[in-house]
């Protein structure tokens, strides 16, 4: 009966609600949009920096991963040194440098790194095999596209080109054993990962530089204590730990997380506002039949409960709506932001996790039902004699 | 039907409508009792009391002063909610207007006292069907209200009214909005109402519904002035 009756009355002003859940529908979306951008990108960061359980990385003396040019040299004697701390596990040095690769199809500039192949956490095999001896590389799919070349081909792979000598430092002939992503580069690289060795003597490096090394930890182990160990005992580096680095990330973005905040409030009040205002219209325009209907025994609770229940009704079309249009909008902006220069493809700015989207949706739903009550409640206890007889004179 | 209580009882009402530095003295002291089975007329000229009167022995209204009682059960002690399930249980209540609602059909319209006094859905649709044929509408049962006349909402409204078998029914100028003819129609459907034992006070002015009555009250400017049984 209670269902009969909202139902009707729902239908009984067909544009009306349509309008309400389209309403309801834009600021869900939105609300949803802000709590995904709020967390996003420092969700997406933390599991690419998580994704290969490498939990700290050294840097040259006050750099980021790759912030400059500058190397870490005489990484054998470093890594010697922190073999002595039993909490680390693993290290993986990373060497970054550029290479030009002619194939039989074509020939590209490209982006190379050099690393241990055993635990190397820089890209996953997507096809083909990984890297096994020092003349075999992986590519990205971009390079494969760019060059023609195909997994089996051996590649005349050249260092240290000098645009205006013509002339290389070094050059090499490797065969392409795999394709790979690349899990730290910007959308469709056109990169190439072989072993740090081989890409040492490609670009002419002397000693044994890399860029960056990563940490793996053993189970338990406190990062944090680890990382002061480090800064204390290896000057020439600054270990950063996967925490560090989102306080940072979390510093950086807090102006962005401080508007998502105020848009996704203001969406919430105006959720807030249409709800209220719909359910005023709705419980005043039914006065007399509210009355009518306490009058003939119907319980207070059943009228707010009906009352309720429109809204309720009305707030979950338009979260549902909310849901699919905010997804949307995020995936649409998700595609026009990471092709953001320099950003890593992996990090999403907006971020779907069903627990927040849940919340805020719940957030939503709540404050419909809180906006509601008052209204429902007030029609439903005003006093009946008085309200039959005005609805009788109007 | 036993005679020896009255159905209805009420003691003195007094309401005043608080207006500022006048107050409207609506009710100066109304006594009545009604007996089962009796069908009392209210009369009286506009603006006499007369529907405040009934929103008092129907407790939709609290009195200023006095005291109703229904099948002996003083209806002021009962709190709010209380009161609610009361009138749902006990009283039928026929307004001028018709107010049905209106998303409602008319068999919806009589199951929605049924389905609040928790019957069951098959029981109450079962009822309304039986009671809306008892007023002669077993064909409009899935009607709209704007599909119906008004004397055929009227009638709708009757059988919502009767639906949870009340001790008593009230109606507030229940003929007010109705043609001559359809007012007559429902003048005969009160008789038989009565004639099957319902318990009936009419607020009319409507001199043939009166006439139809078994008893008339009269009423002038709050207060009750002749109280005839004329049957
Ligand atoms: N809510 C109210 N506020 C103020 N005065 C009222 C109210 N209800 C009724 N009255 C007054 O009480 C008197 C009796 O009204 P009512 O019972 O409706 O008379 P009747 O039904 O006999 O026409 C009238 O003078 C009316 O103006
Ligand atoms: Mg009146």
């Amino acid at each position: 009966m209670l269902l009969t009756l909202v139902r009707a009355s729902l239908q009984r002003h067909r544009l009306r609600t349509a309008l309400a859940v389209i309403g309801v529908g834009v600021s869900a979306a939105l609300l949803l949009d802000m709590v995904m951008l709020a967390s996003g990108m420092r969700e997406s960061f933390r599991s690419l920096l998580e994704a290969r359980g490498f939990e700290i990385r050294l840097t040259p003396k006050g750099t980021l991963p790759f912030d400059t040019d500058a190397s870490i040299d005489s990484a054998g004697a470093l890594m010697a040194q922190l073999r002595a701390d039993s909490d680390i596990v693993a290290m993986s040095p990373v060497l970054g440098g550029q290479v030009h690769v002619r194939a039989a199809a074509g020939s590209a500039t490209a982006v190379a790194i050099g690393i241990d192949p055993a635990v190397q956490g820089d890209y996953e095999v997507r096809t083909g095999r990984d890297i096994a001896a020092p003349d075999q590389l992986v590519a990205s799919a971009e390079f494969l596209r760019a060059t023609g070349a195909r997994l089996g081909d051996t590649l005349r792979v050249e260092g240290g080109y000098d645009a205006q000598m013509r002339t290389v430092t070094a050059e090499r002939r490797l065969v392409l054993v795999g394709t790979a992503h690349f899990l730290y580069m910007p959308a469709n690289p056109r990169a190439v990962a072989m072993p740090l060795a081989t890409l040492r003597a490609l670009t002419g490096a002397r000693g044994d530089p890399v860029s960056l090394i990563m940490l793996r930890l053993r189970k338990g182990a406190i990062a944090d204590s680890v990382q002061a160990w480090i800064a204390a005992r290896v000057p020439p580096v600054t270990p950063i730990s996967t925490a560090a680095a989102l306080r940072q990330v979390d510093q950086r973005l807090s102006y962005f997380r401080q508007l998502a905040f105020i848009l996704g409030s203001v969406s919430l009040a105006v959720g807030l506002l249409l709800v209220t205002t719909l359910v005023t219209v709705s419980v005043n325009e039914r006065l007399g039949e509210i009355a009518v209907m306490r009058a003939i025994g119907v319980a207070t609770g059943s009228i707010v409960a009906q009352v309720l229940a429109e809204g309720v009704v009305i707030m979950s079309a338009g979260s549902l709506l909310g849901l699919g249009l905010g997804l949307a909008t995020a995936h649409y902006l998700n595609g026009i932001l990471s092709s953001f220069p320099g950003l890593p493809a992996a990090i999403d700015f907006f971020l779907f996790q069903p627990r927040d989207a849940w919340v805020s949706l719940g957030l939503l739903a709540g404050c419909g039902v809180l906006a509601g009550a008052y209204p429902a409640w007030r029609g439903a206890s005003m006093p009946i004699a008085v309200t039959l007889r005005e609805e009788a004179v109007a | 039907m036993s005679d020896s209580a009255p159905v209805l009882s009420a003691r003195d009402l007094r309401r005043d409508y608080p207006m500022g530095e006048s107050p409207v003295h609506a009710l100066r002291g109304v006594s009545l009792e009604v007996a089962a089975g009796d069908y009392v007329a209210i009369v009286g000229p506009s603006g006499c009391g007369k529907s405040t009167l009934l929103n008092l022995l129907g407790a939709i209204d609290r009195p200023t002063g006095g005291t109703v009682a229904i099948r002996g059960e003083p209806v002021e002690r009962l709190s709010d909610r209380e009161r609610t399930r009361f009138r749902l249980l006990h009283i039928g209540f026929v307004f001028q207007r018709f107010y049905l609602m209106p998303a409602l059909t008319a068999g919806e319209n009589v199951e929605l006292p049924l389905a609040e006094a928790g019957m069951s859905r098959a029981e109450r649709k079962a009822r309304a069907r039986e009671l809306l044929t008892y007023v002669g509408l077993g064909a409009r049962v899935t009607h709209r209200p704007t599909q119906l006349s008004g004397g055929e909402q009227q009638r709708v409204a009757i059988a919502r009214a009767l639906a949870n078998r009340p001790a008593l029914l009230l109606c507030d100028e229940p003929t007010g909005e109705l043609d001559a003819h359809t007012g007559a129609e429902m003048i005969a459907l009160f008789e038989r109402l009565n004639a099957d034992g319902t318990t009936l006070v009419v607020v009319t002015h409507d001199e043939d519904l009166a006439a139809a009555a078994k008893r008339v009250v009269h009423m002038r400017d709050g207060g009750v002035v002749s109280d005839t049984r004329v049957r």
